[in-house]
């Protein structure tokens, strides 16, 4: 216990990283894949064919290829991020992103026909009718698939610890080494870090999808 | 018929493969032909560690495999080689063990502990600084080598870093629960640490002028300097001793006042000396240093 006590400021710091990693890729993720799925409806065969690049891309690497790319590939055409931390985020969102899109364009594909239709009908032009109509009722669908998606992304960013930010994972790596005496309790403070996080997250989402639930 | 086909285009796939090991790796392996006698009925006291490991004729030790001139695996011989590798053939060859009768195991920082604890390897001899939170979980035989925190910079120092003192508001690179990252907190907070996963991130960052230094332990930087002459230097002013031990279970007194015999006639008969030589001493091309003195504690 004494040793929690004693080592408190860098899991708090470490906590605080994972927590502010994930919720900033989050959000990145989630406006960039909400683009993406739009993109992959749309009328247009060379956004659809973007779009479709970019899933297909970043869906199909690797994360830790994605965070080598960001933090020593770009460096090579006199590229660079703020830093290393703002770099991790975009790591992480890039590659998120595929997956909100693909999650959200199965739930635009469950939203009935007749609804873009009567959308356009009245006259609302293909971004309207798929902001005011078809995207409110496919993200009421899509709760569980994103938050299994939000889950993945708050451990996913335990790859950052190997690229210079210190995370929860980070902080294990640092602890486990000075505290040989120590490791089961390492080991179970950075776990509760974790679940901190992903636990409170999955019931939320379970409370959300009640909510939000369509009744047919 | 189709799968016969695959199975022939993977074969020769990994024929290929295996054409593309190095020169250096054959070098290397001829030199490590010419190792040390192994002794023949040896004995034991009744119930020591020594008496059972004789009687099986075979032994475990862990070691690391990324080490150049430490413990570096061979992908020819599927073994380890290097000074940790030699030192540990010594120790075996006292014991009646031939080298080919050493199961090696990898072990790495984070797992050296454990593996001794749950007697999953018998020693562990894989750059192991000796220190007294370790020493509450296992016991040390030696040291056997002294290492020595070091920096390095980009070849012709551009900031002129000659000490740990001019870190002083410079970005410097270690790796993540290393003890040299923890000197760095601990000693000289003025500098920036920056710590990533594995010596060869900070070897890039360096590369492409994103931190200005790398710091640890003089034989890790010493392997990265042999990777990339032109582009790093080693400082050469190490500013911690580092005594490498043989990790080994917990009150084991037996076995270690025998690893540190061992050790001791090493020193003194010269097969110390000719193990680092034909190792590390081969990559620094420097002379073996003084061997270091058994702590018998």
């Amino acid at each position: 216990m004494q040793f929690l006590i004693d080592n408190f400021p860098l899991l708090r710091s470490a906590f605080l990283t994972t927590l502010s990693l994930a919720v900033a890729s989050g959000l990145f993720a989630l406006v960039l894949g909400t683009i993406l799925a739009g993109m992959r409806v749309s009328p247009a065969p060379t956004l659809r064919g973007l779009a479709t690049f970019y899933v297909e891309v970043f869906r199909n690497t690797p994360l830790t290829v994605v965070f080598f790319f960001l933090f020593f590939g770009i460096v090579e055409i006199d590229l660079q991020f703020p830093s290393r931390f703002i770099a991790a985020v975009a790591a992480l969102g890039l590659y998120t992103a595929a997956f909100v899109a693909e999650a959200l364009r199965s739930g635009i594909n469950a939203v009935p026909t007749g609804q873009a239709e009567a959308a356009r009908a009245i006259g609302l032009d293909f971004g309207q009718s798929l902001r005011t109509v078809v995207l409110p009722q496919a993200f009421r669908t899509v709760v569980p698939p994103l938050g299994n998606v939000w889950i993945a992304l708050a451990k996913n960013t335990s790859i950052a610890a190997g690229f210079a930010v210190t995370d929860l994972t980070a902080a294990l790596q640092r602890l486990a080494n000075v505290n040989a005496d120590q490791i089961l309790m390492v080991f179970f403070a950075i776990v509760l870090g974790y679940l901190v996080i992903t636990l409170p997250s999955a019931w939320a989402f379970r409370a959300i999808e009640t909510r939000v639930a369509i009744v047919r | 018929m189709r799968i016969t086909r695959y199975a022939a285009t993977f074969a020769a796939f990994g024929v290929v493969l295996a054409g593309c090991s190095s020169e250096a790796g054959n070098e290397v392996e001829d030199a490590a032909q010419e190792t040390q006698d192994v002794a023949e009925d040896v004995q034991f006291d009744e119930g020591t560690t020594m008496a059972e490991l004789a009687e099986s004729g075979e032994i475990t030790i862990g070691t690391k495999f990324d080490q150049p001139g430490f413990g570096l695996l061979n992908p020819n011989t599927e073994a380890p080689e290097g000074f940790d590798v030699e030192i540990a053939e010594l120790i075996a060859a006292e014991l009646g063990i031939a080298p080919e009768s050493i199961n090696w195991v990898e072990t790495v920082s984070a797992n050296r502990e454990p593996f001794i604890q749950n007697g999953q390897v018998d020693m562990v001899v894989a750059t192991y600084t000796i220190n007294d939170k370790r020493k509450e979980v296992v016991d040390f035989a030696g040291p056997y080598y002294e290492a020595g925190q070091d920096i390095m910079v980009a070849a012709g120092n551009p900031e002129g870093i000659e000490g740990p003192e001019d870190l002083a508001g410079q970005k410097v690179c270690s790796v993540e629960g290393s003890t040299p990252a923890q000197n760095i907190r601990d000693n000289f907070p003025e500098a920036e640490l920056i710590t990533y996963d594995v010596y060869s991130k900070c070897a890039d960052d360096l590369a492409n002028g994103n931190v200005q230094a790398v710091t640890t332990d003089n034989v890790i930087l010493t392997g990265l300097v042999a990777g990339s002459p032109d582009e790093f230097e080693l400082v050469g002013n190490p500013f911690t001793e580092e005594p490498y031990g043989i990790g080994l279970e917990k009150g084991d007194e037996e076995f270690r006042s025998f690893i540190n015999d061992v050790l001791e006639e090493s020193f003194e008969n010269g097969e110390w000396a000719a193990a680092w030589d034909r190792t590390a001493g081969a990559i620094t091309g420097e002379e073996a240093p003084e061997p270091p003195s058994v702590d018998r504690y």
